[in-house]
């Protein structure tokens, strides 16, 4: 934001919605517009970086709680750590009723992980996006206007695909283990319907094949756009509200509220989601 | 909004977190809850046995007052009847013991006045055959009228 630079509101809002791009370009490293050519092997480090370093947080702080856990009587952090434990491990019971060592960390992972990530929608906008503009043009000597801060991750959509295809190739795995190859096959082919006819279920099979593979694909592709939807979005209110002036602060406020809402109850849906689907995933009665 | 090489990175952070947290995090944590949970469940079940246990012991307790008081009572009982059975007896005792010595004084007595009797008859009879000698001046032989004499001394 260069004094003297003709900034619009919507190349304002543009810049706030472009992560920072790393690639190679004819095998040196390159930055953002000069990525814009490259395709798939571009990296959103600002992505990368905040929610490796977010998850990392999580780890760090759970870790630390679980070294010094005592059955004794707890201190006030383990009793918070034991309380995000408790309502993930209560919701993994309720939903999944198989024995499974992986889906109660997976939740909680997921829980945390993109509360936290989600947590950065509540920074105001403005705050470390110009602070990183601040350090490129001293530091580095670049136009601030060229430094491109995207601090929420779950605003990428590279991000919560991930995720969603993590559960997803889990939830593949999990049918084949509990239902075995041919019992995945059977599942996908077999329903909805079914019939004892034989050269009819034949004729059937196409169908259930095509019915049972959108309800299948849905599943990742409805968990990666449900949360990249709500957080993009909000993240887009608060840039607009941002962009308003001073009557932004009764505005803000408002949203910022919400948003604590949206925030936590966006984690807690991924998470519930996922024990759902990878449950659905184990139970073999179809 | 493209998809590009990021989801590729992401997926693997979020592989290794899951792992880590699998490994280093998850474990200890429920353990210690679960741990707690059943220490806790331990301690209210003692709480409840020694609750039941304490009344138990108070029954006990109030039963063996009860006992203790019923049989005190008894005995207060018994002492009482075995003094009055005694006092009784003494007094029985302490009768016959009178009635045994009044008895005995009264049959010395009966022996003194007889013994005394005898010897005032004797000395009647002494004193009469006296008079009578002096009276008869002799003429009276002893040994001739000693019938006689003896016929006196018994109708003394």
């Amino acid at each position: 934001m260069a004094a003297g630079e003709e900034l619009t509101l919507s190349s304002h809002i543009q810049h706030h919605l472009t992560n920072a791009k790393m690639c190679t370009v004819d095998g040196s490293v390159a930055f953002n517009k000069a990525c814009s050519e490259v395709g798939f092997w571009t990296w959103h480090i600002d992505t990368l970086a905040w929610s490796i370093g977010l998850g990392l947080l999580f780890l760090w702080v759970f870790r630390s709680a679980a070294k010094k856990a005592t059955t004794g009587v707890p201190g006030k952090f383990q009793c918070f750590i034991e309380m995000v434990v408790e309502l993930v491990a209560t919701n993994v019971k309720d939903t999944y009723h198989g024995s499974s060592k992986l889906i109660a960390p997976l939740a909680l992972t997921i829980f945390v992980w993109v509360f936290l990530m989600n947590l950065m929608d509540l920074i105001p906008v403005d705050f470390l996006p110009a602070f990183a503009g601040f350090v490129g043009e001293q530091a580095l000597g670049m136009d601030s206007h060229d430094v491109y801060m995207k601090i929420v991750p779950t605003t990428d959509v590279n991000l919560t695909a991930a995720l969603a295809i993590g559960v997803f190739i889990l939830m593949i795995g999990y049918s084949i283990r509990i239902k075995g190859v041919m019992g995945f096959i059977k599942e996908l082919t077999l329903h909805p319907f079914s019939t004892k006819n034989v050269p009819l279920q034949i004729v059937l099979i196409p169908a259930n094949l095509l019915l049972e593979t959108i309800a299948l694909v849905a599943k990742p592709f409805s968990l990666a756009l449900r949360l990249f939807g709500n957080l993009y979005a909000g993240e887009m209110i608060f840039i607009l509200i941002g962009a308003i002036g001073l009557a932004q602060l009764p505005l803000h406020f408002v949203w910022a509220v919400f948003h604590i809402l949206v925030i936590v109850l966006q984690a807690f849906v991924f998470m519930m989601l996922t024990i759902v689907y990878l449950s659905m995933a184990s139970s073999d009665n179809h | 909004m493209t998809l590009n090489a990021t989801l590729l990175g992401e997926l693997i952070a979020f592989a290794v977190f899951v792992l880590f947290c699998m490994k280093f995090v998850w474990p200890p944590l429920i353990n210690a809850i679960e741990a707690r949970q059943k220490k806790i469940a331990d301690g209210l079940a003692a709480s409840d046995r020694a609750e039941k246990d304490l009344a138990l012991a108070q029954d006990k307790a109030k039963d063996q007052l009860k006992d203790a008081k019923a049989q005190a009572a008894d005995i207060i009982d018994q002492a009482k009847k075995r003094e009055a059975k005694m006092l009784d007896e003494a007094v029985h005792k302490a009768n016959a013991e009178r009635e045994n010595i009044l008895a005995i004084g009264r049959a010395e007595l009966e022996a003194e006045r007889n013994r005394l009797r005898e010897e005032l008859r004797k000395q009647v009879a002494a004193l009469a055959v006296a008079g009578a000698e002096k009276i008869l001046q002799r003429s009276i032989d002893e040994a001739a009228h000693s019938d006689i004499l003896e016929k006196l001394v018994q109708e003394l």
